[in-house]
């Protein structure tokens, strides 16, 4: 059960938030302009890396916020937190 | 005739308060203080079980949790019973019976027994080589082999305890309590930790406590003296709570830990009623101290497992700590000087030690030498080969070790004894630390796994990291303590230690015997009855991953994890297979340490607590008025409204028919509201929405569609314009959390731009729906000054008034194409206003009506119910809803997905209505659509989804998802049902009022 450091209300257990799969994708401004091929790329396809992943979270039971979260997927070990908008750390 | 074999008072143990019980039916006495497993070796029963496999008899092995055969059912036939409980952790009281499992008739005589002198036919593997064929005879196999497995009965009522659930937040969560533990709780609370020190057991102290080698001083007082004080010592520190009969069960990551503690077991029945049994502890701990202590190793011999055969360290515990002598022609077996120890107990209790049988050459340490002062005969390089006694141990065989450790020499020496302690070493207890994600390496030295890489801030101290001696235990402690804690002083910096060295182990996984391998069963698992000949027989066949034989063998896998055997296991592998213990890994250690009830998992939500339930503002009356109820989603709400002893289909056709022809009201109190507010709201709308809204007027309503971002429909609802920038959007009653969840999901991560604010008001409002051709003349009665002319307040409309002082927002909408009215008023008020409502309809004979009236008459209208008629693959073209779908938005959530080849398909799944040739009969939800009878296999083109008997129509209606459907208009078909098939024809979905005149009626 993780230990999740929500960036707006500070640490609180995992039962509180929801995850939201993979960050950084964003939705396509012209989406009638894509083939369809480019489409399910956006729709569909998904990393699931073993490793570090880059992915959203949502603390839903606290305050709703939508935040995103660098954890390793091999061991679960969070290694950064950062809000929506925000640059991804390196 | 049972013996007694108390030998000396115990300082833990009352005397004085004797206690009755019953095992297998027969009474005993005890003390209180007792475990079963002591009262019942005070009463020399050995024999308290038969094996999983080979039904052979066995006895209590251990003194702890780690054990494999002790495994009894407390308090059969009763309520309050439990099986698998291990017979060493249940502290006896007056009025306690138990009684053996895997048995019958009973543990004297079991006729599985015959197992054991067929267990040549029995080898690891039996079942899957078995019964694999004919593979339709698995059926018959199974209710034979589940009828001979097994172990105890679960209660067959309902269980009268109480359990509960708490969370721990803590500095530092110490486990387990033995000398490391409790000097590191000490230490940690003295520097202002808030501190949780934990242990299983009902006593502070471990094995330490109960320590009386004289050869081991710690401030030149006995390691159980100075503890004793030290524990007197632990109740004037401040930040330290201690838990005993507490035991932790998982460690999670991120220092998340779960325990048990045990508040009832030990108490009589009249002191257990209305307390709660157990409590499940939700720790989450900054640091963790594991204090797990290390248990002892067995040796793997043959025919190690008869009744009388224990562990070396048990004895001990058993003598000092209860004051009970295990037999009284004792002879122990070792590898190393810990068996010394035990058998100097017994001598200075006045127990007979006939020998101990000793496989390493020599020791030369101070207690050998005074084990050997006392006369007692030690057979130095030789093993036991044999063991004798059927329910009970009468002797041994033993002969002298080969140099290498292979074989055996010379002649065979038996020996006369009842009672064998076996010593092969300790094995640190590394289970919480491994679910922890940590990650152990092996010692070659010491032949053990140690505590490696933590993942997160713990530290394992005293003999779970490896440090068996006092003066390493103390030194290592205390530089672990400074280090994790960043402290630098403590209690432990100016402690004397003198003790006594022990020479070397010798470790041999796998004792020889003069006899063969196959003909002999030195048992590795006992719980499993798994052998070494079936590990060896595992690795023959192929398999080489631990995990694999593991499964293969069954070694391991019984209730007690195989805590005693493990190490053995992998031993004889390594051996057997040319590896080092180190490559060839552990298999994984998994939570519970020590099984759970159910009770403790669940908590208190058992019952009516078992999940929430919402209930409208106007619920009362629904009772009052005998509705019948049904779950959607978390809320009740009212189903139909029998009168007069109808059935629910009586009932919906009187509700259904007075809704059409005069007046019907519904509670739709349940449905999702959303407000939305911000000067991009229409802009939101438009995104998220199907059709177009910049253009709705203030005041006016309208039916929305919610897709998906793959095309499919997602939810519906009616959202009305109150303001400019204002908004009140409604959405199904199942689907409210998740739409609401969406929306902000979207706002806040791809719209960031748009200024919108939702906010949920579901609860905030009591909605009645008031519909049929007198709807309006009621709301007239109700609210006399408001214009109700369709001119002024025409259909898909809002307006605000006042019922008296209730300030009311009223929707002329309709789900049932009636003329209808839906009446918001703040939630408080809801009752009131239903109430209002029903005297107003009194004389145009107002019916309430419950949810199954409202799913009939929108399917007479063809209304789609999301999640009834649509499954998440539908999208609006799918459901003939083309007119809904904005061609001139340029945008909308899913609108690129109705381009795509997929759902642009014309065969697609589409939503048609049904009707039977027979108009009477009415065809089941989910029965399955073809459009051939005679063929086989035949394809199914789509299912039922509403089917009703409309008593307006006067025949049977049904809604369908139909493999291209939309262009099958008139077209035969089939449903094929179990007994009859039935003749349908595909029809328009809108059966009753095509031209919605009804709506301005």
């Amino acid at each position: 059960m993780f230990l999740i450091n929500c960036p707006y209300c500070g640490e609180r257990d995992q039962q509180e938030f929801k995850a939201g799969g993979e960050a950084h994708i964003e939705r396509p401004k012209q989406p009638t302009e894509l083939s369809d091929d480019e489409w399910a790329e956006y729709l569909f396809m998904r990393k699931n890396i073993k490793g570090i992943q880059f992915e959203r979270w949502n603390h839903v039971h606290g305050c709703r916020k939508w935040f995103n979260m660098v954890r390793d997927t091999s061991n679960d070990e969070i290694k950064a937190i950062y809000k929506m908008g925000e640059k991804p750390p390196a | 005739m049972t013996k007694n074999l108390r030998v000396k008072s115990s300082e833990y143990i009352d005397e004085t308060n004797r206690i009755s019980f019953k095992f297998n039916g027969k009474t005993y006495h005890g003390f209180k203080g007792d475990t079963l497993a002591s009262a019942l070796l005070a009463n020399d029963v050995h024999l308290v079980g038969r094996s999983f496999k080979y039904h052979r008899p066995r006895g209590i092995m251990t003194s702890g949790s780690e054990e494999p055969n002790a495994i009894v059912q407390v308090n059969p036939g009763t309520n309050r019973t439990e099986p698998n409980v291990r017979a060493t952790e249940v502290e006896i009281y007056e009025g306690l019976e138990a009684s053996s499992q895997n048995c019958w008739p009973s543990v004297e005589f079991d006729i599985g027994g015959i197992n054991n002198f067929l267990s040549p036919f029995f080898p690891a593997g039996f079942y899957y080589k078995t019964f694999m064929w004919p593979a339709s005879f698995w059926e018959k196999y199974e209710f034979f082999i589940r009828h001979s497995a097994g172990l105890g009965k679960s209660p067959t009522s309902n269980d009268p305890d109480i359990y509960d659930h708490r969370n721990i937040h803590c500095d530092v969560l110490v486990v387990g309590a033995g000398i490391s533990g409790i000097l590191a709780a000490k230490n940690a609370a003295k520097n202002n930790f808030k501190t949780l020190l934990v242990d299983e057991k009902n006593e502070l102290g471990g094995s330490t406590i109960f320590e009386n080698n004289k050869f081991n001083k710690i401030d030149n007082k006995t390691p159980s003296e100075w503890l004793k004080k030290e524990i007197e010592e632990l109740k004037n520190i401040k930040n330290l709570e201690i838990k005993t009969r507490t035991s932790v069960a998982a460690y999670h990551q991120y220092n998340y830990l779960l325990a048990r503690e045990n508040l009832t077991d030990h108490l009589e029945a009249k002191d257990k009623t209305n307390k709660i049994r157990q409590r499940l502890l939700k720790i989450r701990a900054k640091k963790v101290i594991l204090a797990t202590g290390a248990l002892e190793r067995p040796l793997i011999f043959n025919n190690n497992d008869r009744p009388g055969i224990m562990l070396s360290s048990a004895i001990k515990k058993y003598s000092e700590f209860y004051g009970v002598a295990c037999g009284s022609k004792n002879v122990f077996f070792t590898n190393n000087d810990s068996a010394y120890e035990s058998a100097l107990s017994l001598y200075n209790k006045g127990i007979n030690v006939e020998a101990i049988i000793d496989i390493r050459e020599q020791s030369e340490s101070k207690i050998v030498k005074k084990v050997k002062e006392a006369g007692i005969k030690v057979y130095w390089s030789h093993t036991i080969v044999d063991t004798a006694g059927y329910k009970r141990l009468n002797g041994i065989s033993i002969m002298k070790l080969s140099n290498d450790g292979t074989s055996v020499t010379g002649s065979k020496i038996s020996i006369s004894c009842d009672c064998l302690g076996v010593a092969g070493g300790w094995t640190p207890a590394v289970h919480l630390y491994t679910q922890s994600g940590s990650k152990l390496k092996f010692d070659e030295e010491k032949q053990i796994f140690l505590p490696n890489q933590n993942t997160s801030q713990q530290i394992s101290v005293g003999s779970c990291g490896g440090d068996f001696k006092i003066d390493e235990i103390i030194k290592n402690l205390n530089q672990k303590l400074k280090d994790n804690l960043n402290i630098k002083e403590t209690d432990l910096d100016n402690i004397k230690v003198e003790i006594d060295q022990e020479n070397s182990k010798r470790n041999i996984w796998l004792l020889p015997s003069d006899k063969p391998l196959g003909k002999t069963k030195p048992f590795v698992d006992y719980q499993n009855d798994a052998t070494a000949k079936d590990i060896k027989l595992a690795l023959r066949e192929g398999f080489r991953s631990i995990e694999h034989v593991k499964r293969y063998t069954t070694t391991g896998m019984g209730t007690d994890q195989g805590k005693l055997g493990n190490m053995h296991a992998l031993g004889i592998i390594a051996d057997t297979a040319g590896v080092k213990m180190g490559e060839l890994g552990t298999t994984t250690f998994r939570p519970p340490y020590t099984p759970l009830t159910f009770g403790t998992i669940v908590g208190r939500n058992v019952g009516k607590f078992f999940d929430i339930f919402r209930r409208t503002p106007i619920n009362d009356w629904h009772v009052e008025n005998k509705a019948e109820f049904e779950n959607v989603g978390q809320w009740k709400r009212a189903w139909y409204y029998p009168i007069n002893g109808e059935t629910m289909h009586q009932a919906v056709q009187r509700e259904s028919k007075a809704a059409r022809e005069s007046a019907g009201i519904l509670d739709a109190s349940t449905l999702g509201k959303i407000d939305i507010q911000g000067s991009d709201a229409s802009e939101f709308l438009n995104r998220v929405y199907t059709n177009a809204w910049s253009k709705l007027a203030v005041g006016k309503c309208r039916y929305g569609l919610m897709l998906n971002e793959d095309g499919m429909v997602y939810d519906d609802g009616v959202t009305t314009r109150l303001g400019e920038n204002h908004y009140i959007m409604t959405t199904t009653t199942g689907g409210a959390a998740n739409v609401l969840g969406k929306l902000e999901d979207y706002l806040q991560t791809e719209w960031p731009e748009l200024d919108v604010y939702l906010t949920s008001v579901t609860d905030h409002y009591a909605t009645a729906s008031l519909c049929g051709p007198n709807s309006k003349n009621i709301l007239k009665k109700i609210i006399p000054d408001l214009d109700l002319s369709d001119e002024n307040f025409p259909h898909m409309s809002f307006k605000e008034a006042h019922i008296g002082n209730i300030q009311c927002r009223i929707m002329r909408i309709s789900f049932t194409g009636e003329h209808s009215y839906e009446i918001n008023v703040q939630a408080s008020y809801g009752k009131d206003l239903w109430e209002k409502c029903i005297e107003a309809g009194k004389e145009f004979n107002i019916t309430p009506y419950g949810t199954e009236t409202m799913h009939l008459l929108r399917a007479e209208k063809g209304f789609i119910i999301v999640g009834q008629d649509t499954d998440g693959t539908m999208t609006p073209i799918d459901l003939q809803m083309d007119w809904i779908v904005s061609k001139k938005k340029y945008d909308f959530i899913g609108k690129r997905s109705l381009y795509r080849s997929d759902t642009m398909r014309e065969d697609r799944k589409q939503l048609v209505g049904l009707l039977t040739d027979d108009p009477n009969i009415v065809l089941e939800e989910g029965a399955q659509i073809v459009s051939e009878l005679n063929q086989s296999p035949v394809e199914m083109l789509g299912h039922v989804t509403s089917s009703y008997f409309s008593p307006n129509l006067k025949k049977s209606i049904a809604l369908a998802v139909v493999r291209g459907g939309k262009d099958m208009m008139g077209k035969k078909l089939f449903v094929p049902m179990e007994n009859k098939n039935i003749n349908v024809t595909v029809a328009n979905p809108v059966f009753y009022d095509e031209k919605n005149e009804r709506l301005n009626a």
